[in-house]
């Protein structure tokens, strides 16, 4: 289980944590075609490597945060809150 | 009594003026304290302690420890229990495991006459074809081979397993002298540190060494017990490590738990689990009476056990010359020491129950029953290789070395290289102190980057070179395999002579010749067998060990009880503050999701009836409840519900529907408007805390700059629902404040007042049973005393409590859908006819391309209030619906009852759009097959659609 640092909680047992995917920027609801929302509901780069990841802080400070982490390695930087 | 008990040993763990009484197949033993199963049986003059797995071939000590292939008994109801380490108790009954009708007579050796049709790939080859036969027969006779003990379903008297967290700086695996030394360092450097140890006591090989090895030992005891920074954790088993330092321990040692799992995280990891001896490969290597090296040593020097009378030793190392000492000073004869490092064999041995004769490689044949061997050392390298580390074959010190480990991982003792007891102590001391260096700022870092952290106590710690002088490699000669064939796998049965037709088959790479042949997968996870495998495997490809490379090691490091893994649930339970009154008038209990709650108090039809024609009284309270404050709320509202909210006047309530992102209707509830910047939003009861995370996401990620507050009141309100016709009478004589009559407080409306004298409950009126009915949301303080007073007080109205059971029912009478339960994960808004509330024409909404897109569509299920012909019989929920008397579906049953107010079957239903007009006849195929016609209805509700007794 990997630990993932909350800005406010810090470094957490993953399953205090929620996953909620990569960053992906919503499209404007009102003008978006499907496709490009479909794009954005099912489609991920899903490297292996870097990718920037939301995490909800569910059993703590109950914060959505986005880190950095390398999915090969789980190695985790660049902390923000968002 | 104890016939092979030799005088007093300096280091001999057994208590001699105890006496510790047993039964072994159902015979009286007795032992001593500190004694193992194995070594009182051993001093008792037994020699067969199991049959081997697929020949029954009859097994003795082999290695006398954890790893012992040969020593899984069955001690009462627990199952395979390592004989070689486990320590004997008072009254144990010990049995024998996978022979039948006895260990001494045991028909599976019949196996033995048609072994050449168990080798390798056997049960791939032979249980494959005619399918058919894998349920009525091969299943069956597979069970019978099955090996392992008896696990009694009912009988535990386990106890309760249990979990611990546990967070040390420093975590060593391994209590020998270099793990020993390494903790005392890492101690004394500040860090808090966890030893664990595999045996029940520390010291590795220490234990069973000479006096001055018993002297270092007693030292390094003493100082790890003086120290405060270190909890030791014996007969404990380090069992897997994962990311970022996540350790599992398999602690057997607890005073109460049968056995404990830790969790640890742990700032770094020094491994240092020693070396495991190497059988060698030889016909009949697995002859009673064959032992390794350092079986012999720790049967005489730990428990005073002579292990045989009359000895041949191949020696490669120091560990067999020490052996052949061990063995003079305990009376056993020495026939022939053979030096393995000038060439000297062993061919064969002879002997079934026990060895009786050893053919030598020079064409000599001795008479000896003992045989021990000293061929080499596999390094257990398995939590590097869990760590990321891919070990080395050095063929000068013919084993695998470590390679490259990660900062927070470190090796240290025989599985880094070879030394004096002095140079293991030293590798051991500078590792723990690296180790604590990493961890302590490891812990240092955690302390201080985050925003609410407390000023540091002193600076960051340095980075400490890893500066550590390498313990020496000393050459040892490649004993593998002598020229004939022998078990590589004890465990699994499985000889030198199988591995090669699995190479010549194919399967000639060391992960394939794994799976195919089973070897490695046996309770001795390959600690005894993998190295031998890869050099079998090596000697069929002609090639060098380096180049077949080894299977990777998984966890656990050794085999690991469900109980334990399955261990203590942390999952409470919740209950609302009336639960107990329900309990106390007998309440049936149902568990949905988190929460226990009434499904009934008696019968709920009659339930369901006291609701149309009086009033009832149910606890909803698990319903999910968000107090939403702000002036941006109603843009909160427009986003996340299908329908508008930009124009809900104080006072008033409306009924809301969420979809997800994707389109699929993903709860509903009503919320109502308590002020101008106050409201109170209501969830489904499983959908409480999903609804309040994706408030909170759209809050915090993408409208930060929206002034909104969430905070959730579910357990801080207790809900009542007074439901029935007389449930304003009720009220009017309990409410204050609150006009009740019909035009000052119409439906879907919310006042706040005061109930039985409780101040500020919120009161709202809506109707999921089809009745005039309020819900009343009361502080959870005071709710019994709100629910007694409601009884009391409305006894000569009728007033009774209801259940969830009836409340189904009154929803489906009035044709009221259940998100989870009428839509499913693919659900859009129109299926749920929703058409009606959903605004396409709002600017965002969440969903809206998909539910644009939904309603577009003319294929989607539609859900229908349906009533089977026959109105007695109550299709069970999911039953399909279907085309004639094809098994074409074309929807399903979401949620049938049988109705009281109507006296017939009432059903809501999925169904294909074609069959979604009022009046089409449709058939649904029951449970037992049988098909009935059922009528689809114009509306959801089958009793009052216009909704007339609700409204009054």
């Amino acid at each position: 289980m990997i630990l993932v640092p909350c800005p406010n909680c810090g470094p957490r047992n993953s399953s205090d944590l929620r996953n909620t995917g990569e960053v992906v920027p919503r499209p404007d609801a009102a003008t978006a075609s499907l496709s490009e929302w479909r794009s954005y509901l099912y489609l991920r780069d899903n490297p292996a490597g870097w990718v920037t990841e939301t995490w909800y802080c569910r059993s703590g400070c109950r914060t959505y945060f986005t880190i950095e982490r390398n999915t090969a390695t789980n190695e985790v930087r660049g902390l923000e809150r968002t | 009594m104890s016939p092979r008990r030799i005088p007093s040993r300096p280091g001999e763990l057994i208590d001699r003026s105890t006496t510790v009484s047993f039964t072994w197949n159902g015979r009286a033993f007795t032992g001593h304290q500190g004694d193992t199963i194995a070594s009182a049986l051993a001093a008792a003059g037994v020699e067969i302690f199991s049959r081997s797995m697929k020949y029954h071939r009859r097994r003795g000590i082999f290695s006398a420890n954890h790893w012992d292939p040969n020593l899984s008994v069955q001690v009462g109801d627990e199952p395979n229990v390592r004989a070689g380490s486990r320590r004997l108790l008072e009254g144990m009954q010990v049995s024998a495991q996978n022979v039948w009708p006895s260990l001494r007579f045991d028909l599976g050796t019949a196996n033995q006459l048609v072994g050449r049709f168990l080798s390798a790939g056997f049960y791939y080859k032979t249980f494959m074809r005619p399918q058919f036969l894998w349920h009525s027969l091969y299943q069956r006779i597979l069970r019978k081979f099955a090996p392992g003990g008896r696990i009694h379903w009912n009988t535990s008297t386990h106890g309760a397993y249990d979990k611990r967290y546990a967070h040390p700086d420093v975590l060593i695996a391994g209590g020998g002298p270099a793990g020993m030394a390494a903790a005392l360092s890492a101690a004394e450097a500040g860090a808090t540190v966890m030893l664990v140890e595999q045996e029940p006591e520390l010291g590795g090989h220490l234990r069973w060494g000479a006096n001055d090895d018993l002297e270092v030992l007693a030292d390094l005891r003493s100082a790890v017990e003086a120290s405060p920074g270190i909890e030791v954790l014996v007969d404990s088993t380090v069992s897997g490590r994962y990311d970022h330092n996540w350790i599992a321990i398999n602690q057997r040692s607890h005073p109460l738990a049968p056995e404990r799992l830790i969790k640890a995280r742990a700032g770094s990891l020094v491994v240092a689990p020693g070396l495991i001896e190497r059988p060698y490969v030889f016909a009949g290597n697995d002859t009673p009476g064959v032992m390794l090296a350092g079986a012999v040593r720790r049967l005489t020097n730990l428990w005073a056990v002579r292990p045989g009378d009359r000895a041949v030793v191949l020696t490669a190392s120091s560990e067999g010359d020490s052996a052949v000492a061990d063995l003079e000073s305990a009376g056993v004869e020495i026939v022939e020491v053979l030096d393995a490092r000038s060439g000297a064999d062993i061919v064969k041995v002879d002997g079934r129950g026990r060895v009786r004769k050893v053919h030598l490689g020079d064409g000599r044949t001795l008479a000896a029953d003992l045989v021990v061997t000293a061929t080499g050392w596999t390094a257990p390298t398995s939590l590097l290789n869990m760590a990321g580390d891919r070990p080395v074959y050095d063929p000068v010190a013919a084993r695998y070395f470590p390679h490259a480990l990660p900062d927070n991982v470190l090796a240290t003792g025989g599985i880094t290289g070879d030394g004096s007891i002095a140079e293991l102590l030293a590798h051991g001391r500078e590792t723990g102190e690296l180790a604590a260096a990493r961890a302590l700022r490891i812990r240092h870092d955690v302390l201080t980057t985050t925003a609410r952290s407390t000023s540091p106590k002193g600076p960051r710690p340095e980075t400490v070179p890893d500066d550590r002088i390498p313990l020496r490699r000393v050459p040892h000669p490649e004993c593998y395999r002598s020229s004939t064939h022998g078990l590589v796998d004890f465990s699994e049965d499985i000889s030198s002579k199988d591995l090669m037709q699995a190479a010549s088959e194919g399967f000639d790479s060391i992960e394939l010749m794994k799976r195919y042949t089973t070897v490695t997968m046996g309770p001795s996870q390959g600690k005894l067998e993998t190295v031998n495998a890869a050099s079998v495997l090596a000697e069929a490809r002609q090639v060098d060990m380096a180049d077949v490379g080894t299977t990777v090691w998984r966890p656990p490091f050794s085999p690991i009880s469900l109980g334990a893994l399955a261990g203590r649930i942390f999952e409470p339970v919740r209950r609302s503050a009336l639960q107990d009154w329900h309990e106390a008038n007998g309440a049936v209990n149902l568990l949905a999701g988190q929460w226990v709650r009434p499904d009934r108090y008696g019968d709920p039809m009659a339930e369901a009836l006291n609701v149309r024609n009086n009033v009832g009284l149910i606890d909803v309270t698990p319903l999910g409840k968000l107090d939403l404050r702000g002036p941006d709320v109603p843009k909160l509202l427009e986003l996340v519900y299908v329908n508008r909210w930009q124009k809900l006047k104080v006072g008033r309530v409306r009924y809301g529907a969420m979809v997800g992102e994707d389109g699929v209707v993903s709860d509903d509830g009503v919320t109502g408007r308590l002020a101008k910047d106050h409201y109170l939003m209501t969830t489904t009861s499983s959908g409480a805390g999903a609804v309040w995370e994706m408030l909170e996401d759209w809050l915090q990620t993408y409208r930060s700059d929206w002034e909104v507050h969430v905070t959730p009141v579910t357990g801080g309100l207790t809900s009542i629902n007074v439901a029935g016709p007389r449930s304003r009478d009720l009220l009017e004589r309990l409410v204050g404040g609150v006009d009740l009559s019909a035009d000052a407080f119409p439906y879907f409306s919310v006042r706040t007042g005061t109930v039985a004298g409780v101040a500020d409950c919120i009161i709202w009126r809506i109707g999921f049973t089809g009745e005039l009915s309020y819900e009343l949301h009361v502080p959870s303080g005071h709710a019994l005393h709100v629910w007694e007073s409601l009884l009391a007080t409305g006894s000569d109205l009728g007033a009774a409590p209801f259940g969830v059971e009836a409340q189904r029912i009154l929803r489906l009478e009035k044709g009221h859908y259940i998100v989870g339960q009428d839509t499913d994960g693919l659900s859009k808004a129109p299926t749920a006819g929703l058409a009606g509330l959903v605004k396409l024409d709002k600017e965002d909404t969440v969903g809206l391309p998909e539910l644009r897109a939904a309603f577009d569509r003319t294929d989607l299920p539609v859900l229908v209030g349906l009533q089977p012909d026959d109105p007695t019989v109550v299709p069970e929920e999911a039953c399909q619906i279907v085309a004639g008397d094809s098994n074409e579906i074309l929807g399903r049953v979401t949620s049938s009852r049988m109705s009281p107010t109507l006296g017939r079957s009432i059903c809501l239903a999925q169904v294909d759009p074609k069959l979604a007009a009022a009046g089409t006849s449709v058939t649904v195929k029951l449970v037992d097959g049988s098909r009935i016609t059922a009528t689809v209805q114009e509306h959801h509700a089958h009793l009052d659609p216009e909704g007339e007794r609700q409204r009054v």
